[in-house]
């Protein structure tokens, strides 16, 4: 049988028909067809059309708060004897990188004419930046969530329905993420006219890893101009972010994919172990398959069922990875690492004390990674601060009572 | 000719293909669900591979997958159970799944014992147009089997024609854009059923989502071949202690 392969050779963009490489497509049944094809057929249309892109960038602006700042964290740098500067998605609005896509994929909806919006969530951050958006533009928000996380993530279940979102619990299979994902695919084949699907990371079927990864790459773009003006080139020698679906990562990455010179550096969940049966290091235990619409590395047992992994962090705690990412690790392009529970929770007691920031547990495990990177004094690391930890604090604090 | 459009030959009205999960409710019940599917009126049987993950499906299936592959159910052993199928069920079987556990099975090596134990059509609603001409196709038919396409209200008259086109034992008509065991609106149906009849497709067209009793059976048949029954008959199952009796009841109910 013969490859799909892409037809150019950049790293940014899929083929006609969705494929970084070997993977991506859409592996949909034809319920979900018109839904996803008239997605499809205009998504770049519309993004290039100059009164989105510019309704789009006035409300990163003025209501996310964009440029987030690209700040040099000098203690942790010293700490690694090289320069490291922390992209600070965890200053957005709502406090992680999630809203970004959140707002370009709800103006989109808006020029479709939907009038009902659907999203998937784990730990809540992404559920919550597009009730947000909803509450901003008043559109119906229904928000699935595995029951299980309902019960971890109380607070932003809250803040969720505070916005006027309605949470819908996933009762089906293990109840976390991956079932909040077939649940939110269940209602938009349910709703095949009215209402759009808010996927929050690079997965999905095509066009969503492109369209995704495109709305999240404001992050690089601003890193590119924000570096030359500190450092006098665009170009770092490093970029870090953390990898669970990926959406911050293939933000964070996007304007370097084509940059050779720079390295890219995608951080799993290792969870207890990365062959400890409890984890979520997807490259490294997953095979190729089909999960969610398209063809990626997939944790799964031998018969083909999908496995449940587990991460301390409910935002990595995802059984597959984007297709872009995929594509990334088997060329080679990025180098992927991981990070134990353990080992990314004194991380963020680490950067905490050292720069002042909480970070999201899932921005933890990226600066577990720098403990195993050896750097050189002048080269010029970027590690995306994708969330703060304000949602993590019951997790931080029972740490702190188990080591006190 | 194969089985499947020998079934339509022999009775082109008023077809009954009934879905069952394999595994499902015990994990040796597979055969003796289908042999009283055969036995008490069934025209087809359509056995489902259970998947952790059934995007097309209800709940009602996606529950009964679950149990089955708890039940230790896989690709390999449903192979291992329909090794004998031939000696006693006559009635076109299709399998129908996702493509997930199948890939990890190996796509051709799938198909060439799905045709060994002597399967007849497969439908893999997660296996689209695209990837079917691209690579797929090719390898089903190289195994003989049928592949059914589903198609929908919103599917356009211009790719329904290429689905059937590319479709060959029958279309699989899903009567409104919905997962399985919803219930629906059957004026609507109607109309779109009536549209399709009047394409005059090379296929039979089968009816299936939302089907569950006799009152719904004989409405889906009057503008179409026949329709498929899944998850009222699921249920049934679930809360049976005599597969046969169950099976009996629930076909008596539909077909007299």
């Amino acid at each position: 049988m013969s490859q799909t392969k892409t037809n150019s050779v950049s790293y940014m963009h899929p083929n006609e028909h969705g494929y970084f490489g070997q993977f991506g497509g859409a592996y949909i049944p034809e319920m979900l067809h018109r839904n996803v094809e008239e997605l499809r057929s205009r998504y770049l249309e519309i993004m290039h059309e100059p009164s989105f892109v510019a309704a789009f960038h006035q409300l990163l602006r003025d209501y996310v708060g964009r440029p987030s700042p690209l700040f040099l964290a000098e203690r942790l740098s010293a700490l690694h004897n090289t320069r490291i500067y922390l992209k600070r998605e965890d200053l957005n609005h709502t406090g992680a990188h999630k809203i970004n896509n959140a707002i370009g994929q709800v103006l989109l909806a808006q020029r479709l004419g939907k009038k009902r919006i659907i999203a998937e969530t784990g730990a809540g951050q992404h559920g919550v930046a597009t009730a947000t958006v909803c509450a901003l533009m008043g559109l119906e928000c229904i928000v699935y969530m595995g029951e299980k996380d309902i019960e971890r993530q109380a607070p932003n279940v809250a803040r969720m329905q505070m916005l006027g979102a309605k949470v819908v619990a996933a009762t089906s299979g293990s109840k976390t993420l991956k079932d909040a994902t077939n649940e939110a695919i269940r209602d938009w084949i349910n709703h095949p006219n009215d209402t759009h699907y808010v996927i929050g990371s690079v997965v999905g079927p095509h066009p969503y890893p492109d369209m995704v990864a495109r709305f999240q790459s404001v992050i690089s773009e601003e890193t590119r101009w924000q570096l030359k003006e500190k450092t006098g080139s665009e170009l770092p020698t490093h970029v870090i972010a953390c990898v669970g679906g990926g959406s911050n990562a293939a933000g964070a990455f996007y304007h370097f994919l084509d940059e050779p010179a720079v390295q890219l550096i995608a951080v799993e969940a290792a969870g207890l172990g990365v062959y400890s049966g409890m984890s979520a290091a997807t490259s490294q235990l997953g095979k190729p398959g089909i999960l969610h619409g398209s063809k990626s590395l997939v944790m799964q047992t031998e018969d083909g069922q999908v496995v449940e992994p587990h991460s301390i962090s409910a935002g990595l705690d995802y059984p597959g990875i984007g297709p872009l990412h995929a594509h990334l690790f088997e060329s080679g392009r990025a180098t992927f690492l991981s990070a134990t529970d353990e080992e990314a929770l004194q991380a963020a007691f680490e950067v905490t004390k050292l720069e002042g920031i909480i970070p999201a547990l899932e921005t933890a495990h990226a600066f577990a990674a720098l403990k195993q990177m050896s750097f050189k004094a002048n080269d010029v690391v970027v590690l995306c601060l994708s969330g703060r930890g304000d949602k993590d604090l019951a997790t931080y604090m029972h740490a702190m009572q188990k080591n006190d | 000719m194969t089985r499947i459009a020998q079934t339509f030959l022999n009775k082109p009205k008023q077809v009954l293909n009934v879905y069952c999960t394999a595994g499902y409710p015990q994990l040796n019940s597979t055969l003796t669900v289908m042999q009283a599917l055969q036995q008490y009126g069934a025209d087809l049987i359509e056995l489902g591979m259970p998947y952790s993950d059934p995007l097309a499906d209800g709940p009602v299936i996606q529950q009964s997958s679950s149990v089955a592959l708890q039940n230790g159910m896989s690709i390999k052993v449903l192979f291992e159970q329909l090794k004998d199928c031939r000696k006693t069920i006559h009635i076109p079987i299709i399998l129908m799944g996702y493509m997930n556990p199948i890939l990890q099975y190996g796509f051709e090596a799938f198909c060439k014992k799905a045709a060994e134990v002597g399967v007849d059509g497969l439908i893999l609603p997660d296996l689209p147009e695209y990837e079917f001409e691209n690579m797929y196709g090719a390898v089903i038919k190289k195994y003989q089997l049928d592949f059914i396409f589903l198609i929908t209200p919103e599917t356009s008259e211009e790719r329904i024609r290429k689905m059937d086109a590319l479709s060959s034992g029958f279309l699989y008509a899903v009567s409104s854009s919905a997962t399985t065991g919803k219930d629906k609106n059957f004026n609507e149906v109607n109309t779109y059923l009536q549209r399709l009849q009047a394409m005059q497709l090379k296929n039979p067209i089968m009816v299936g989502f939302g089907v569950k009793d006799k009152s719904t059976f004989t409405t889906a048949c009057t503008y179409s071949n026949g329709a498929i029954i899944g998850s009222a008959y699921i249920q049934a199952l679930g809360s049976s202690t005599d597969i046969a009796a169950t099976t009996q009841q629930f076909l008596e109910n539909i077909l007299k």
